[in-house]
């Protein structure tokens, strides 16, 4: 299944990867990037943050390659020349998490936007990422998607993006990464909208929540890799960063990638979605 | 160095702004931390006084805790009081957890072996003779005990100082136990950390320096409070 790793002979040193805690958290990164840094004789340091400070580390120059999910900030970045050679990766999916008692009654349904009406109507707590990570950015669709009479959620103004969320104090805007959400939700009893992976990864510990809603469309989360700009800062490594991203999107990664979650969870945590991949199918 | 330079404009912009979000968050960092610091003292500088003036069994184990409790990494006493009040904890159906609540009870716990542990200090530096001839005069050993505290007030008020700045720049119990939750319980230090991760560097250093003013501000009042020298 996997193939032992043949270095390459390259040796392109040191390379700083922002990604979201989604990828390093699940264990993903630890499984699969081992085999990156034998081929290409290549150090690989990992920076796990929200999908925001990934994006403005790549900004700052402070990465030479990012991994995140939310495709318009994706786009934004390359649209700012900020970012080259943009590929896709891979995806996994979000699911909305409750308690097992479902006071909202929302289990089964396939639409999520329903069922965040459903907890709205209901006033249930719901636990919020409030972070700007791409899950906070999903959530906040899902909400623009429904009926909810929905506020300016921008905590401290002066700032340049804005954030909206449904009024109420049974709405908790934590500002924390997944894992601790899913702590806090645990701890009330609450509704929350978790990546799969993370989900899984926590339930397997004894978390006691349950999946309430999954397989709509709109909770597909696509993952994408962006090479930062040398133009924009010297110090870039962008030889170790193009080397990443053909590893990545390689078939032989693709594959690990397909197989990983499966020994652990019993279903794979992540769907590869790279163009070779896809040409192969 | 622009987000540097941006934070502190934006700092000064912030503070003049009258941000409703900005002055609540100010407001429960400072509730919080004071309502502490006030429990920290009212345990804290009598088991201070007493460890520096009362030669009595234990005395050297109550010491060592004290000195333990100085380096205790907050976070711990975070994950500690977290635990206590979990729901599958031993007091998790008060319902406290995420609340300002459990959040001024992992600060007291942090702040008071700092309080006691410098009114010790200073107490014992207090020359052993004022209590005696007080003693001598006829004075009551409560009243000799405040007069040495009178006499020792610099390092009293210290002890204070040095607790409240360890709680107002404390973030790991804060964001453990409070839960970071806007409107609710978001004090400065957590707000600085979020802002960080969503990549708002800008106001996360103005941020920084409006804690930086604020325990300036506080300190220089605490300060009047000791007096001339």
């Amino acid at each position: 299944m996997v193939s032992p790793a043949e270095p390459t002979g390259l040796e392109v040193g040191r390379l700083i990867l922002a990604t979201t805690t989604s990828t390093d958290d699940s264990g993903l990164l630890k499984t699969i990037l081992p085999d990156f840094e034998a081929r290409y004789g290549a150090t690989v340091e990992v920076i796990a943050v929200g999908t925001g400070q990934a994006i403005q580390l790549g900004e700052n120059g402070d990465a030479d390659v990012i991994l995140v999910h939310a495709r318009s900030r994706e786009d934004a970045f390359m649209a700012a020349g900020f970012g080259v050679n943009r590929q896709d990766v891979m995806y996994n999916d979000f699911v909305i998490v409750g308690p097992a008692a479902d006071p909202a009654n929302i289990k089964g349904l396939t639409d999520a936007g329903a069922a965040l009406a459903k907890i709205a109507e209901t006033q249930n707590v719901f636990v919020s990422r409030g972070d700007d990570s791409g899950t906070h950015i999903k959530e906040q669709s899902l909400w623009q998607a429904t009926n909810v009479s929905l506020t300016d959620a921008t905590s401290i103004k002066n700032v340049d993006k804005t954030f909206v969320r449904p009024e109420g104090e049974w709405y908790l805007s934590v500002g924390q990464g997944m894992g601790s959400v899913l702590t806090i939700a645990n701890e009330q009893q609450a509704y929350t909208l978790s990546d799969r992976a993370t989900f899984l990864a926590r339930k397997a510990q004894g978390l006691d929540l349950e999946i309430m809603v999954e397989g709509d469309s709109r909770l597909f989360n696509p993952y994408g890799v962006i090479a930062v700009n040398p133009e924009k800062h010297s110090n870039i490594n962008i030889t170790a960063a193009n080397a990443f991203i053909e590893w990545l999107t390689s078939l032989e990664t693709q594959q690990l990638i397909s197989q990983f979650g499966m020994d652990k969870f019993g279903q794979p945590l992540f769907v590869p979605d790279s163009a070779a991949w896809n040409a192969a199918k | 160095m622009n987000d540097l330079l941006d934070g502190s404009i934006q700092a000064t912009r912030l503070i003049f702004s009258l941000d409703s979000a900005l002055y609540e968050i100010i407001w429960l960092s400072l509730y919080v931390a004071g309502i502490a610091l006030a429990f920290s003292a009212i345990v804290g500088i009598p088991l201070g006084a007493a460890l520096g003036l009362k030669r009595f069994i234990g005395r050297r184990f109550v010491m060592a805790l004290l000195y333990t409790g100085m380096g205790f990494p907050p976070v711990v006493i975070g994950l500690f009081v977290y635990l206590m009040f979990s729901r599958s904890g031993p007091v998790g159906a008060l319902g406290w957890l995420f609340t300002p609540r459990a959040m001024i009870i992992a600060q007291t716990i942090i702040s008071f072996p700092l309080v006691a542990g410098f009114t010790m200090a200073a107490v014992m530096g207090v020359d052993p003779n004022l209590r005696r001839q007080l003693l001598a005069l006829g004075a009551t050993g409560w009243q000799a005990t405040l007069a040495v505290l009178v006499e020792a007030r610099i390092g009293v008020i210290v002890s204070i100082i040095a607790g409240f700045g360890a709680i107002i720049s404390e973030v790991g119990a804060v964001m453990l136990v409070g839960g970071n939750i806007e409107n609710k319980t978001r004090t400065l230090t957590t707000a600085i950390v979020l802002e960080t991760r969503k990549g708002n560097f800008e106001l996360a250093i103005a941020l920084g320096i409006i804690l930086l003013l604020l325990t300036f501000l506080t300190n220089v009042a605490m300060l009047r409070l000791q007096g001339r020298e």
